[in-house]
Formats: structure tokens, sequence, C-alpha cells
């Protein structure tokens, strides 16, 4: 049990269809921490990562079972608005995906649509996301220029800082770096580091290093089920389940 | 249950490496320390002689393994049991080298006493030679065998040494009181006593790794059969 966890998954049953993605997870997160999701290909880790702020709801023909707790209620409850939720629960992808928009517009175009108006309070808005995003000393003077012309690894921290204007409480990560360079990924680690003072994250890594080096607790799924959770140092020194000790040890049978 | 092999057949030659020249090592250990012993016993300092020189051959494999296991470190960023394998052995290794140091200290102190009347028939020294040989090779067999058993086994034969390097210590003492033309000779032979009783420290102190690597559990400042 953590000390403090912001959100919670309680019995959690997913299902694609007929296919049964995730059984029975479990698991809470504490607040301004790190924690991976590690397993194979399948194994059920970005799917879960998509519950917690119902992002697949966009999928047809998909059903949960159990609870997500946030804020004291189950985020999957009728009465809930999931543009809320995702409001309060932001996400960044593996493809940074800016709007073709300018760099400026890009932050502010959330911002916007909940009602902040003033161009100072704007204005203050996207100097302070692009500041916590570690980007605003690269693009303060072409905010007005296109985010299609930035590299790669700046235009995910573009993404992180479109998502963090909306002031969340959680950014949830789906393999943020794999599509980058090794400077642009250590820059994002770092970031990540940084984060975590404010913000709860949570993160879904195929490279195992990755978690190792970032993240505060790490959780192993296999085929659908939460086969391990420990605070990452001791999952990758002295994990309990032979199965996690196989999967970061590269045996993979 | 099965062992899984690793998906690189090639790390998996690595480790397997690793594993044969620490035994490797090992066993030129257990031999210096038979031979030193043995060329006190039969007053045979060529044989002592060979022990000094082939030290070199126990140092050549402790930079091999060394090295060989920093590389693994770089290259391969093990976790879990061949993190703390790797780790293990980084320390067993060492201690193995300064065992090797150790036996060539007992063969210079057998040149020394082989030109010299001997004080007395050796009794115990033999009988600590034996023990500390045994519990090298337990020590080592249990690595590779991850067997914590047979690790707890030998950290308990390290009071029989004690007792043992006690005992002979006690008895030169009295040696040396009846008559002060002993004290030399005596003295040399309680430093091999000595450095027996350092050799099967070292040696419970391998007994000791095996357990972390085992168990994951640090067990270096308990006691036999503490914290487990």
């Amino acid at each position: 049990m953590k000390s403090d966890n912001v959100i919670e998954t309680k019995n959690v049953n997913f299902y694609y269809g007929d296919f049964k993605a995730l059984t029975d997870v479990t698991m809470d997160f504490e607040r301004n921490r790190v924690t991976a999701l590690i397993g194979p290909s399948g194994c059920g880790k970005s799917t879960l990562l998509r519950l917690l702020n119902r992002m697949n709801d966009l999928i047809a023909g998909t059903r949960v079972e159990g609870k997500i707790v946030f804020e004291g209620i189950n985020i999957y409850d009728p009465e809930i608005d999931p543009v809320d939720i995702r409001r309060k629960i932001g996400m960044v992808f593996q493809k940074p995906n800016p709007f073709p928009k300018s760099i400026f517009n890009n932050i502010i175009y959330g911002p916007r649509l909940s009602g902040i108006r003033g161009k100072a309070e704007m204005e203050t808005l996207v100097e302070q996301s692009l500041r916590q995003a570690s980007l605003w000393d690269e693009v303060k003077d072409i905010l007005g220029q296109s985010a299609m012309m930035l590299s790669g690894g700046q235009q995910q921290r573009l993404c992180i800082a479109r998502a963090l204007a909306m002031k969340p409480e959680i950014l949830l990560m789906d393999e943020p770096t794999s599509a980058l360079d090794p400077i642009s990924t250590a820059k994002i680690e770092e970031l990540i580091e940084e984060l975590k003072k404010e913000y709860t994250i949570i993160i879904v890594t195929h490279n195992m290093q990755q978690a190792a080096r970032i993240s505060d607790y790490t959780g192993f799924f296999y085929l659908g089920k939460l086969i391990e959770y420990s605070p990452t140092e001791k999952l990758f020194t002295t994990p309990a389940v032979k199965q996690t000790e196989d999967y970061i040890t590269g045996r993979f049978g | 249950m099965e062992e899984k092999t690793h998906t690189s057949i090639h790390y998996e030659k690595e480790l397997q490496e690793i594993k044969e020249t620490l035994l490797y090592e090992g066993g030129l250990v257990e031999q210096a320390i038979q031979r030193a012993v043995r060329s006190l016993l039969e007053r045979d300092s060529d044989l002592a002689r060979t022990v000094i020189a082939d030290d070199e051959q126990i140092n050549a494999l402790d930079e091999k393994i060394e090295s060989a296991c920093i590389r693994l470190l770089a290259l391969r960023q093990p976790a879990a049991k061949d993190l703390r394998f790797i780790a293990a052995t980084i320390k067993v290794n060492g201690h193995l080298e300064r065992i090797g140091d150790i036996a060539a200290n007992i063969a210079k102190r057998a040149v020394d006493l082989n030109k010299v009347p001997p004080v007395k028939p050796y009794v115990d020294l033999p009988r600590m030679a034996d023990i500390t040989r045994e519990m090298v090779r337990e020590s080592l067999d249990a690595l590779v065998n991850e067997d914590c058993e047979l690790a707890c086994e030998v950290r308990e034969k390290d009071e029989v040494v004690d007792n043992l390097n006690e005992q002979i210590f006690r008895e030169l003492l009295t040696f040396m009181m009846e008559d002060p033309k002993t004290i030399h000779r005596a003295l040399m032979i309680t430093q091999i006593s000595k450095n027996l009783e350092r050799i099967s420290d070292h040696a419970e102190s391998i007994a000791k790794m095996v357990i972390y690597m085992v168990t994951g559990k640090n067990v270096r400042h308990l006691g036999p059969g503490e914290g487990l």
C-alpha cells in the first residue's frame, strides 16, 4: 500500500469485443512518483494506460469491468464527463503529434476551449508550459512558427507542454521516447525527473533500461495480468516472481 | 522448473565462460594452499618456490575475470540474478586472488623454516590446511550450483579453523616460554597458522557472496545462520 495514491484500479477486466485484454488488474499509483509499466508486446500495458483516461472509449466494441478511482470517484461512472477526465489526466503518445498550427496555438488550443481569455493570461500560460517542458529557451523567439518545423525531440516536448497547459494531475506517457534519438530521449527522461515534483507520471515503455533509470515503481504485465508490482530497485535487483526475472534478464523462452 | 536460456546465445556463453574461469582459478588456489603446506611438512623448498612463482597465474586469471565482468556490465546491462552473479563474482574473484597471495606467503615462510630444525611435529597445521581447502572448493561449488545450504556449511567451518589457530598459538606459547631458542621458529609457524585462518575468512566471505547471489540478502556482517 502506498502512502498517497492519486489513482487506483480495482479488479479491472477489459475486453476488445470477446478478447479479454486485461484480467483482474488492481494497482495503485503514488502521487508525485513515476510508475513504469513494462512487459512484452500485447501484454496489456498500453491498454491499461488508455483506461486511466478513458481513451479506450474511442474504440468501438470495448467493455470495462471493475473500477478506476480518481479523486474519490470511479471515472467510469455514467455521470462522469470523459473530456473532463482527460483534462486532468493528460496523455503523450509515442509518435509526437503536434497540431499543424503555430507553437503558440498548439499550447493554447486546449485552454482556450476550456475558457481561458485574455492575451496576457494566455502568454503567461504558454511560457509557463514551455518552461516546464524545457522547451522555452529553444522556441521563445519563434512562437508564431509552425510546430511542424521543430525536430522530433522538440515536437515531443511541445506535446508534453501542451498536456501540461491543461494543468493535469497525472501525465500518461505511452512510449514517449521510442521514436527519438538518444539525446532527445535523455532530455525527456531528465524532464520527467523534474516533472514528478509537480505531477504524477505513468509511463509505458519497451525499454527496460529506461524503466530502470527513471521510474520509482515498476509494474510487469504478461498476457493481460499484472505479474509483479514493486519499487523499481527491488524489481530489477531481486524480483519476486520468476516470470519477471526471466523477462528482465532477457530469458524470453 | 526448467531454466530458460537467454535469447542471446552469446550472452549465455559469456556468463558460462566467467563461471568456468572462476572455477579454474579456484582449482589453482586450492592447489596453491595444498602445495604451500606440503612444502613445509615435507621440507620441500623447491615446491615452495613453485607455489611462489605460480601465483602469477592466479593474478592473471584475476585480471581476466574482472575484465570480463566489467565488460558484461557495460555491454549487457544485466539485471536481477545476472547482476547479482556479476557483483558476487567480482568480489569472489578478489578473495581468490588474496588467498593465492596468502598461499605464496606460506610458501615463503616454509622456505625459511625448512632451513632450520622443526620445533615439533605438525599436527594441527595440516588439518587446518585440509579444512580451508575444502572451504574454498565448497564455496565455489555453492556459487555455481546456487547452493545456499552448502554455503552455510562452509561458514560454520570457519569457527573450526579459528579454534585450531587459537590452539596452535597456545601450544607454541608454551614452547616459547620453555625455550627461548624456539621463539623465531615458533613465531613463523604462528604466522602460517594465521595465514590459514585468513584463508578461511576469505572462503567464508565467498560463501556469504553465494547467499547474496541466490537470495539478494546481504549477510556480510551477520553470523552464520543469521538473516536467512
